[in-house]
């Protein structure tokens, strides 16, 4: 590994520029104007369902795509128009993709020979020692089990020390237990080589646990970018509040406003968000709360300006997890509502049928950009149907291409 | 004619000792199904068999004019093969067509089957069809046609007519060996090539190629059998020109020599020693996988 660092092309990660990329396939745009800086040396995630267009930009990087306009910079260097081969990046597939008709060492070898690096077996050899699969170098890929493959696909990629190193959902294959580990071990990876990380994933919790910034990608453009912990806090649209975690969403009129929060009617109650955790102060706005953050009473909560409350509702469903029980509760015309409590007691606090209330500390609520239509409070269902919608879209393109 | 056939019974009844011996082992159950099946599998084998056996058998005769009647063993018709008018040169011309047949139907094939598979292009589905029409028509019209074809062009009748005529019908089965493989490769593997900095030529010389080689092979091996087999298309192109079917055809008026048995006996042989060679070295390539 020392010696990996220490190397004739032991170059920092380069930072990748997306400028107004647009991306048309027959009959479909898998990505519309889409503008994206990712600073050298960071591990960013682009999430979002399947079909919204994160795979396509990481082809159009990798230059397995042309790009239909727009530019992508690559440590500030034009690479728009030239080919995959000429690009100073490198991609773990989500298949993997090894050679079958080469030993492990020869697939690991093989970027290196192509660029005539005089001790491409060695570095091969290193690179296998980093992801501790250099006893296996002579066996053939078909030898190994999946979680081995995969090692040697990163090792494949990460021994060119490319500027960016490019992930297409690779631990997608693996069962949960492997995936920690090389979720893991690729974090340990970019720390010790430097790289910048670009990963492609539809899994929330993945994404959120290994990258810097998370960019939520939606319908071929990008809905909101931050810190994974940002994100979750303050969700900018009804997409991310409900794609990353779960979340209540309520739409209301705003009708009453202080300095430093707005009050918005919600069935009849009075709802108070802080300004600076709402996009919008004014007319019909979205707000919502994560499920943990809601505290279940049976009895009405005292009436506090730092408690937001709604109820009563009844309990429609409970369903225990161990760490935590979650509660459907079901207010009349506000709708259901999620509750996540942490097991504190022995016995489940409420049961089915119970009239309870639920509250908020005024801090956890949040305020959407969404217009009350897009965002209205069953978005997580009509998100869905985009994503359907989205995947024929492409399924018909790839038929088409084909 | 009584001791030819005792000579092939007892060759052709060696041949097929094995399925009948485990008949015999599966014969105490006693019922109906328990004989039958080894019996009649015996005579299938045997009926197969004896024309080989008997060619085989043959080729050691001591014969005079014609090959016909039993006088005796001998090996001169094995080591003086070529001294029969013509077999060897009739074995030589079948050699080159094929060689080169091969080569041109296997080269033109592999790259039309990659066209068809990878790329879009107006008429693609009604040249993967017009493909089939060699293989559908039968030889005679085919044969016929090439040669009205030939005449009318004003081309000279001889090697470069068989060849070319074999050729063509040669690629259209390289084309579709060679099309299901070229479908079956994984398009990632090539992308992982293009981005592990492989040129377009490196990709296909060192990724594409090796991975259709198991599909070029055995069109290659194909189209040779189907060339060096041919008889109708051939007889009709090759003018002057004999090759080794053509040749057989023709001595058969007069009496086949019996260095034409040995030709097809070494045929044969060699054809079995591929088979059997490349089974054993496949098992043992697959015992050392599983070692390591």
């Amino acid at each position: 590994m020392a010696a990996m660092t220490g190397s004739a092309f032991a170059e920092a990660g380069a930072d990748l520029k997306l400028v107004g990329v647009q991306k048309r396939f027959p009959g479909f745009t898998a990505i519309e104007n889409l503008d994206l800086t990712i600073p050298a040396g960071s591990f960013f995630a682009l999430l979002g369902p399947s079909g919204c267009g994160k795979t396509t930009t990481l082809r159009l990087v990798a230059g397995l795509e042309e790009v239909s306009a727009g530019r992508i910079l690559i440590g500030g260097k034009d690479v728009t128009a030239t080919k995959a081969y000429q690009r100073p990046v490198n991609t773990v597939f989500q298949s993997y993709a090894l050679f079958p008709h080469l030993s492990i060492l020869e697939n690991v070898a093989f970027g290196l020979r192509r660029r005539k690096m005089t001790d491409a077996l060695t570095r091969a050899h290193e690179a296998l020692n980093l992801v501790e699969l250099d006893h296996l170098s002579a066996r053939k890929p078909a030898q190994l089990s999946g979680g081995q493959q995969q090692r040697v696909a990163l090792a494949r990629a990460v021994v060119n020390r490319p500027a960016l190193l490019l992930l297409d959902e690779p631990l997608g294959a693996l069962d949960l237990k492997l995936r920690r580990q090389m979720q893991l071990e690729l974090k340990s990876i970019q720390g010790e080589v430097g790289l910048t990380f670009l990963h492609v994933t539809h899994d929330q919790e993945e994404a959120m646990t290994m990258a810097d910034t998370v960019a939520v990608m939606n319908k071929g453009r990008i809905e909101q970018m931050g810190a994974p912990a940002i994100l979750y806090e303050l969700p900018r649209t009804a997409f991310v509040a409900n794609f990353l975690g779960q979340s209540n969403l309520f739409s209301g009129l705003v009708a009453g406003e202080t300095s430093n929060s707005i009050a918005v009617d919600i069935a009849g109650s009075r709802i108070v968000v802080p300004k600076s955790r709402a996009q919008r102060h004014g007319g019909e706005v979205t707000i919502g709360v994560r499920p943990e953050k809601l505290i279940l009473t049976r009895t009405a909560p005292n009436a506090n300006s730092a408690l937001n409350s709604l109820g009563p509702g009844r309990i429609t469903d409970v369903s225990f997890s161990g760490v935590s029980t979650q509660f459907s509760v079901e207010i009349p015309s506000v709708g259901a509502v999620v509750v996540f409590a942490q097991n504190l007691q022995a016995s489940p606090m409420a049961s089915v049928g119970d009239a309870v209330w639920v509250s908020w500390n005024v801090e956890h609520g949040f305020g959407l950009e969404d217009d009350e239509r897009s965002a209205a409070r069953f978005s997580a269902d009509e998100s869905t149907a985009m994503i359907a919608a989205h995947r024929k879209d492409a399924l018909l393109a790839e038929l088409e291409d084909s | 004619m009584s001791t030819q056939e005792a000579a092939a019974l007892a060759t052709a009844g060696n041949a097929v000792e094995t399925p009948a011996g485990s008949g015999r082992g599966r014969k105490r159950d006693s019922n109906f199904g328990g004989w039958i099946l080894p019996v009649y599998t015996a005579v299938a084998l045997l009926f197969l068999l004896i024309p080989i056996a008997y060619t085989f058998v043959f080729s050691f005769n001591r014969s005079l004019k014609s090959n016909i009647s039993w006088r005796g063993f001998t090996f001169d018709n094995w080591t003086g093969v070529c001294k029969a008018q013509g077999v060897c040169e009739a074995v030589g011309n079948s050699l080159l067509v094929g060689v080169i047949a091969t080569f041109l139907a296997t080269v033109l094939g592999t790259m039309i089957a990659l066209a068809l598979v990878r790329y879009r292009f107006r008429f693609r589905s009604a040249i993967s069809l017009l493909l089939f029409l060699p293989m559908a028509t039968p030889e005679v019209v085919l044969g016929a046609g090439l040669a009205a074809e030939f005449l009318t062009a004003g081309v000279q009748k001889g090697l470069v007519t068989i060849i070319l005529a074999h050729t063509m019908f040669c690629i259209s089965f390289v084309v579709v060996t060679v099309k299901a493989r070229v479908a079956s490769l994984d398009p990632a593997l090539e992308e992982a090539g293009r981005d592990l900095y492989g040129s377009p030529g490196q990709v296909f010389w060192r990724i594409t190629f090796p991975l259709l080689v198991p599909g070029i092979v055995s069109a290659a091996l194909l189209s040779f059998s189907l060339s060096f087999d041919d008889f109708i298309i051939t007889n009709f192109n090759s003018g002057a020109e004999t090759t080794f079917p053509k040749f057989v055809y023709i001595a058969a008026a007069r009496g086949i020599p019996a260095e034409a048995n040995v030709v097809a006996s070494a045929v044969f042989v060699l054809a079995l020693v591929v088979v059997i060679v490349s089974q054993v070295s496949a098992a043992a390539r697959r015992r050392r996988l599983a070692a390591t």
